[in-house]
């Protein structure tokens, strides 16, 4: 067998166009970014100004200074910590678990058209339900420890992953697929090989999603009755008519999300290959 | 119809009979209908161990669906297929299949696209990846292993999917309109890089096109197929250039004209047939 050469030129690979660094009209991203803090500032300082001048009663709305002290309280007491802790554990496993369920569902149903249409009108009742309501049921079956607030999560995220891999498994390229049995993959390989790498792609898609649901599921957990988490921070100061730090616990709740959205988006970029998006 | 045979026999012999005893792929009246729309109808095609042959048709005749039923991934309504003289059952386990459309799995790289089937193989991931190197270079994609199908041009998915297919050492090799994507010069250069593979290991290849050029230029047979629906075989001509040809010189020889303009004369009319019927339907 001679070795076969080419003149093509193979390295014209198209690089990745680069974006560039400006847009028209807009300003760069440093001006950007110095603008939405001073945005940030301003609404702060709105909201001082209508509270001092007593437009806004202050008992309602708050102080924004005493709301900053009292972030800063609980950072320099450390008491903040074990309650983001357990948030970040009840949010991490409702994640997790939910995404498993969901894979190992979709593909499931996504494989078997028969059960698909079997539960098809279940699957609809159990999406269309406001599966909040649920929490206080957790809670009784559960206790107050941090797996109703995981089984809570697990529930949200299921049917964002679930619907997600039911369409990827049953969206696989049909070309794909002859392709991989023509080079003989059997029924395991296929599934392996084929369906749940399909499938994945559609999971990452959902991944913002399936974080938000998971972290929606630890906090109302909490809230609905807990000994820990930062819903039990805000339902404390709730109850004592603390509205300072009902505001710094709905505020370093945000700051969570963002740093968990973030970390979300920093795993996406490891983990997406393969696809151009 | 009658007549267009008449002329394919005046022009060029047939296949010779002696050729259906070993045959590669046999067609046995074979019929394909879909609920109440026939794709094919009665057709009967033989491909001879190592023999290269083009079925040329116009676009939407069922030419896809001949390969279907040759890879095994469609059953007949009516009819036989068999492989080396065996009735086909399930997947045609003897051939490989490059398909028209990408099928790489857009998740693996080059090098792990192509030893996919190694690995459905269960052989050892170390020999697999060694192999699977070799193919690659062979196709002309060295240093490109770990690139995603995203990040190669047409043609090397081309090359990366004729690697894939010819790495797990298909007897016979069905093609469907592999190339019709590529531009012109890349399209010329995978044809001579298949030529070479081909003349190399001598797979008997079942190769679909509506480029009539292309058919005569690769094949050592074209077959005509009608307008669909019921698609079948019309005329068959043997194809007498000499090996090895390079695809863009053998088109200049007084040779290829001749049998051009021959085999042509016989597609016309099914050319216009096809035309007609989708300006009707333009109509509708």
């Amino acid at each position: 067998m001679s070795e076969i050469s080419t003149s093509l030129p193979t390295s014209a690979v198209a690089t990745p166009r680069r974006r560039p660094v400006k847009k028209a009209g807009l300003p760069s991203r440093g001006t950007m970014v110095a603008l939405q803090i001073a945005l940030l500032f301003a609404a702060f300082a709105t909201w001082f100004a209508l509270v001092k001048l007593k437009i806004l009663p202050v008992f309602f709305f708050g102080d924004p200074v005493l709301v900053l002290q009292q972030i800063v309280d609980w950072v320099v007491t450390g008491e903040v910590f074990v309650h983001l802790a357990t948030t970040l554990i009840e949010t991490i496993l409702g994640f997790l678990i939910g995404i498993a369920f969901g894979v190992a569902g979709g593909v499931w149903l996504g494989l078997s058209p028969l059960t698909a249409a079997l539960l098809d009108p279940y699957i609809k009742a159990f999406n269309a339900m406001p599966r909040v309501v649920l929490g206080p049921i957790f809670i009784v079956w559960f206790g107050l420890g941090i797996t109703s607030k995981v089984v809570l999560g697990v529930t949200l995220v299921f049917f964002v992953v679930f619907f997600n891999v039911f369409q990827g498994v049953r969206e696989v390229s049909p070309v794909v697929l002859a392709n991989a049995r023509m080079l003989g993959a059997n029924r395991s390989q296929l599934l392996r090989t084929v369906y749940i790498p399909s499938a994945m792609s559609w999971v990452f898609s959902s991944l913002h999603m399936s974080v938000g649901m998971a972290f929606v599921g630890a906090v109302i957990g909490e809230y609905l009755g807990s000994s820990r988490g930062i819903g039990y921070l805000i339902l404390q100061a709730e109850s004592t008519f603390d509205v300072n730090a009902v505001f710094a616990g709905i505020l370093v709740l945000t700051v969570f999300a963002l740093l968990l959205d973030t970390s979300v988006t920093l795993v996406e970029r490891r983990l997406i290959v393969g696809r151009p998006t | 119809m009658i007549a267009s045979l008449k002329r394919a026999d005046n022009l060029a012999t047939m296949a010779p009979a002696a050729r259906k005893a070993e045959a590669a792929l046999t067609f046995d009246h074979v019929t394909v209908r879909f609920d109440d729309y026939t794709a094919v109808a009665d057709a009967s095609i033989t491909v001879g161990d190592g023999e290269f042959v083009s079925i040329v048709g116009p676009t939407g005749c069922g030419k896809s669906t001949l390969l279907n039923v040759a890879a095994g991934l469609l059953e007949p309504t009516a009819g036989d297929i068999s492989v080396y003289g065996k009735s086909l059952e399930g997947l045609n386990r003897q051939a490989g299949y490059l398909f028209q459309a990408d099928a790489l799995m857009p998740w693996r790289t080059a090098l792990s696209n192509v030893t996919a089937g190694l690995e459905y193989r269960r052989m050892a991931p170390k020999d697999a990846e060694e192999l699977g190197r070799k193919w690659l270079a062979r196709v002309g994609l060295n240093g490109h292993h770990e690139r995603f199908p995203h990040q190669l041009s047409g043609g090397m998915r081309k090359r990366v999917a004729l690697a894939q297919t010819l790495i797990m050492d298909p007897k016979i090799i069905l093609m469907d309109e592999p190339f019709s994507a590529l531009d012109v010069q890349t399209r010329v250069l995978m044809e001579n890089e298949l030529l070479a593979l081909w003349m190399a290991d001598k797979k008997s290849v079942m190769f679909i096109t509506h480029d009539l050029e292309e058919a005569i230029s690769l094949s050592d047979r074209v077959i005509i197929l009608s307008a669909g629906p019921g698609t079948h075989p019309i005329a068959e001509f043997v194809i007498d250039l000499p090996r090895p040809r390079d695809v863009s010189e053998v088109r200049m020889t007084p040779r290829f004209v001749e049998l051009h303009h021959h085999i042509w004369e016989t597609m016309r009319e099914e050319v216009l047939k096809a035309y007609e019927r989708n300006q009707h339907k333009l109509a509708d």
